[in-house]
């Protein structure tokens, strides 16, 4: 078995072009090996390399774990890194992970959409940044070209004040989403939903933003018909988590009582 | 490959050949049993070690990846002597099976030594990735809690 530590990207890159396996928390790909699906014989694991651990501003490293962003990041992403795992997991799971593994679940997700955040892409022939919405294209799939890392996540540079994350699972710790959300609003009323966990990629709910965007103060009936909306925009499945049905019916309760924090 | 780390404050050698994690090169290859094996998926918390400085579960660690890092198991959590933690779950009566003891041992070991007074929550919270199937948790809350107020 062949293994890198490289220290940057410029090594990572010559280790992707030689076939090499990207290596980050280990949270994702370490259950795959510890189950027998997955053997790869040739890895560089990346937590040395301090570009990718760098978070500047509203360029955030891929390698940034959940433990930071719980400390340090934009409200709604704090909330969401909160519900990640355990604290262990939270020590070692990166927010360039959560990107690259592209579960309709990942709980950093539901952000990285409701703000329109770009991911930033690097190949040892050159670099490109990718809207979330391009990048997400399937369940576990997305537009990463092989020799391609992600190297951060690209938030725009002002934040709406009013944001707000929320979960819904069986249980408060150690939990993979039945439905995740990011509400976001501004002070003109533009509304930006975001949800996990329905639909084969993070996805947005465009119908429902625009109406209740246009809505400046929003009266029960209004929550009422926004919460419609998303239920039925959304585009769930049953599994072994939870029903089509419930899950339906849960993004449209979870998105209007985070709407309901944003407008208080 | 040989890979070369700090195994409780001592320099150790491990020969890989696959991408084994670093909870089966301790058991396997190592012979430091402290650290348990149970859900190999990070859900459990029974195979809790601190890697430079932080608590992860060694299950998703691959061994390779621990070149030149600091590891400590629950044998090396507090040299030769017993750990206020270890003597804080003795006395509550926090431990029947033992088998996810190890794990708790080394996760509240490095909550207290971020933070000597955790509160109820806190002490919940930190504990969220350690599942025992016998206590409870009450016993082991309340162990915690009272170190909490030493």
């Amino acid at each position: 078995m062949e293994f890198h530590h490289p220290t940057t990207i410029g090594e990572v890159l010559d280790a992707l072009d030689a076939g090499a396996v990207p290596l980050a928390g280990g949270t994702d790909l370490m259950v795959e090996v510890n189950f027998g699906l997955s053997r790869p014989d040739h890895v560089v694991g990346l937590r040395r390399v301090e570009e990718l651990t760098s978070w500047e501003g509203s360029k955030i490293g891929a390698g940034v774990t959940w433990r930071r962003l719980e400390d340090s990041g934009p409200r709604a992403l704090a909330q969401a890194a909160r519900t990640v795992g355990s604290p262990q997991i939270r020590n070692a799971g990166t927010i360039g992970g959560n990107v690259a593994t592209a579960s309709p679940a990942g709980d950093g997700l539901p952000f990285l959409a409701a703000v329109d955040a770009t991911i930033d892409l690097r190949s040892s022939s050159g670099g490109r940044s990718v809207r979330w919405n391009d990048f997400f294209v399937g369940v576990k799939k997305t537009a990463l070209e092989p020799g391609e890392l992600i190297t951060s996540v690209t938030l725009p540079g002002e934040l709406p004040e009013r944001q707000a994350f929320g979960k819904v699972g069986v249980r408060n710790a150690m939990v993979i989403a039945t439905v995740c959300c990011v509400v976001t609003r501004e002070d003109d009323g533009d509304t930006r939903v975001a949800l996990g966990s329905v639909a084969p990629t993070t996805t947005r709910v465009s119908r429902a933003e625009e109406m209740i965007s246009a809505v400046a103060r929003p009266t029960h009936a209004d929550l009422t018909e926004f919460a419609r909306l998303v239920s039925e925009e959304v585009a769930p499945i049953t599994d072994h988590r939870s029903t089509e049905s419930y899950r339906r019916h849960a993004s449209g309760v979870l998105a209007r009582r985070l709407l309901e924090r944003c407008l208080r | 490959m040989i890979v070369t780390f700090r195994l409780n404050d001592e320099a150790v050698n491990t020969r890989v050949s696959t991408p084994i994690s670093l909870l089966d090169a301790l058991r396997d290859d190592l012979g430091v049993f402290g650290t348990k094996s149970a859900c190999e998926q990070g859900e459990c918390g029974s195979c809790s070690v601190i890697l430079d400085g932080e608590v992860v579960c060694s299950c998703l660690v691959m061994a390779a990846d621990v070149e030149g890092s600091d590891v400590t198991t629950v044998e090396g959590i507090s040299g030769a002597g017993v750990h206020p933690v270890q003597t804080a779950m003795h006395e509550a009566g926090a431990v029947q099976c033992g088998f996810c003891t190890p794990g708790i041992v080394v996760t509240a070991a490095a909550l207290f030594e971020g933070n000597q007074h955790p509160s109820t929550d806190e002490i919940k919270e930190a504990l969220a990735g350690n599942i025992c199937r016998c206590t409870g948790y009450g016993a082991i809350v309340r162990a915690f809690e009272e170190l909490a107020r030493e």
